[in-house]
């Protein structure tokens, strides 16, 4: 299917969970076809990176749940930023292990499952909602109760899948690409190549078939469909391309010419325009 | 070859001793002047520490080859697991250990966001950590943090036996390094680095700070320290970057 119509499917206010890691292998693309949408209000579940930054800049998330931004190379995501400081999401802050075990809750269909992050910090503050469990073995331990994760929709991005819905990843880290798809109702996975099922072995090694179909909704086939993130080994993250980002978001005018000139058209629209930035040499 | 040590040696050295003794176990450097550090110490006095490359491989042996896996949920795994010690940064830090990475001013509108909580909550209630600070100032060493992320001793006090691994080791900056063993587990000086004096440090303090008479320098790096330094582990200079001469 398109981007569009995995984007299609998606309504205001649903729960959204993003995969990939900060600023690596993020489903671009398909928020950048949410961004063309109309649909709006989201809780956006994600291991922060531009993704959150560029739903947020265009007001589509009504609450965050993460343990941080950052673009890696760049620290700090700046329209993560500048919303909070606005004070325009509302945000649930988590640990990345509370997000973890959040989701492999959701994936095995527990209400929550027990941790020791959070104890003792301001995560338990900010969140008033979370629990604590107390083991009932004769330890007696109290243990945070990270609620289940569960998602309507989650956006994912491999390097290659099937038309089925098997995806493959084969870069050094899946992320927890599959803890997303599973943890979801409904998962879409974008990839750089679809590829014949028999092709996979010619890739990798089996352990590299991360994502399984029966917990794939839609299969997408977008190349550079992660950038400007990084997608190892297809390619890795465009720094000079996230730095005009990161530098266009500090300045409303700014980011109103890097939205016209980059977010205005269709994804062929968006590779074009990055192709000829590249050639700027900037 | 001393003469001309700069202050980023002392804190890559510094740094390096604060994974002395650990064993085997995974050294998780945040900053480039850890990383140098943690280097350095396998290279010399804690050949047992596993390393990653910044990314989801362990890289071991000299010169160094990928001898592990370790993707972020492995890694995971390993905080909790306790067989790690991390060094953080941090953007506010109390007198108790408190740690703050998230934002300053009140949490529900912060007057400035900065990254988030990240794994500090579980790194803090699951295996040793130290703290990495490259400008020791009043804006970081604060009264109050303004959100514990990394949980401080008066903070894990008060969790129980939950809080049984917490554990913080040492805070090395550009000024001194400072420990928690004070009978109430407060920050206190443990060494000055060459050249900065008691006040410096009290100036660069947003709180009390127990520095005793006889407080002693932080040690000079040996001639093969340096040499490891300056030409194996950080010939580009990446620690002078973060700690300008």
């Amino acid at each position: 299917m398109t981007a569009e119509e995995a984007v299609g499917r998606i309504r205001s206010g649903m729960t959204v969970g993003i995969g990939g890691w900060g600023s690596r292998r993020k489903p671009m693309a398909l928020v950048r076809a949410l961004l063309r949408s109309d649909v709006t209000d989201l809780t956006v579940v994600s291991f922060g990176g531009p993704d959150v930054g560029l739903l947020a800049a265009a007001g589509k998330i009504r609450r965050l749940v993460t343990a941080f931004a950052t673009l890696d190379s760049i620290p700090l995501e700046p329209h993560f930023r500048a919303a909070r400081e606005r004070g325009e999401i509302e945000l649930t802050e988590l640990d990345e292990a509370m997000m973890m075990w959040g989701l492999t809750a959701a994936v095995h269909r527990l209400p929550f499952l027990p941790v020791r992050a959070g104890l003792g910090s301001d995560v338990m503050t900010v969140n008033p909602s979370l629990r604590t469990v107390t083991s009932p073995y004769e330890d007696g331990e109290e243990l945070v109760a990270v609620p289940a994760l569960r998602l309507d929709v989650a956006l994912v991005h491999l390097n290659r899948a099937d038309a089925q819905g098997n995806g493959q990843y084969l870069g050094p880290d899946p992320y927890f690409d599959d803890l997303f798809c599973e943890a979801a109702a409904e998962a879409y996975l974008s990839c750089e190549r679809v590829v014949g099922t028999a092709e996979f072995a010619d890739a990798g090694r089996p352990q590299t078939l991360l994502v399984k179909r029966h917990a794939v909704t839609g299969v997408i086939e977008t190349p550079q469909g992660a950038h400007f993130t990084s997608c190892a080994p297809d390619y890795g993250r465009d720094e000079a391309f996230q730095s005009a980002y990161a530098k266009a978001a500090a300045d409303p005018e700014a980011w109103r010419e890097f939205t016209e000139r980059f977010l205005s058209g269709d994804e062929e629209r968006y590779r074009a325009a990055v192709a000829a930035f590249g050639k700027e040499g900037v | 070859m001393t003469g001309g040590v700069t202050r980023a040696e002392y804190c890559v050295v510094a740094c390096a001793e604060a994974w002395r003794g650990d064993g085997e176990i995974l050294a998780a450097p945040m900053g480039a002047v850890p990383r140098v550090g943690a280097r350095l110490a396998r290279l010399t006095f804690a050949p047992e520490l596993l390393l990653t490359d910044g990314e989801a491989m362990i890289v071991g042996g000299d010169p160094e080859v990928v001898e592990g896996w370790l993707p972020y949920r492995a890694h995971l795994a390993m905080v909790t697991g306790g067989r790690r010690h991390v060094m953080m940064g941090a953007s506010q830090l109390d007198r108790h250990g408190n740690q703050n990475i998230t934002c300053v001013g009140d949490w529900k509108r912060p007057r400035r966001q900065l990254l988030g909580v990240r794994g500090a909550p579980v790194n803090t209630l699951n295996n040793p950590t130290s703290y990495w600070v490259p400008r020791h100032s009043r804006r970081v060493f604060v009264e109050r943090v303004d959100m514990v992320c990394g949980v401080g001793y008066d903070r894990a006090a008060a969790v129980g036996p939950a809080a049984r691994f917490h554990d913080l080791r040492c805070v090395v900056t550009d000024l001194a390094v400072l420990d928690f063993a004070t009978p109430d587990h407060t920050l206190r000086v443990r060494s000055l680095h060459p050249g900065v004096t008691a006040e410096a440090v009290r100036e660069a303090t947003g709180f009390p700070l127990d520095i005793a008479d006889h407080v002693p320098y932080t040690r000079e790096p040996t001639p093969a320290e340096l040499r490891l330094i300056r030409e194996v582990i950080d010939p580009a200079g990446a620690r002078e970057r973060e700690v300008p001469s």
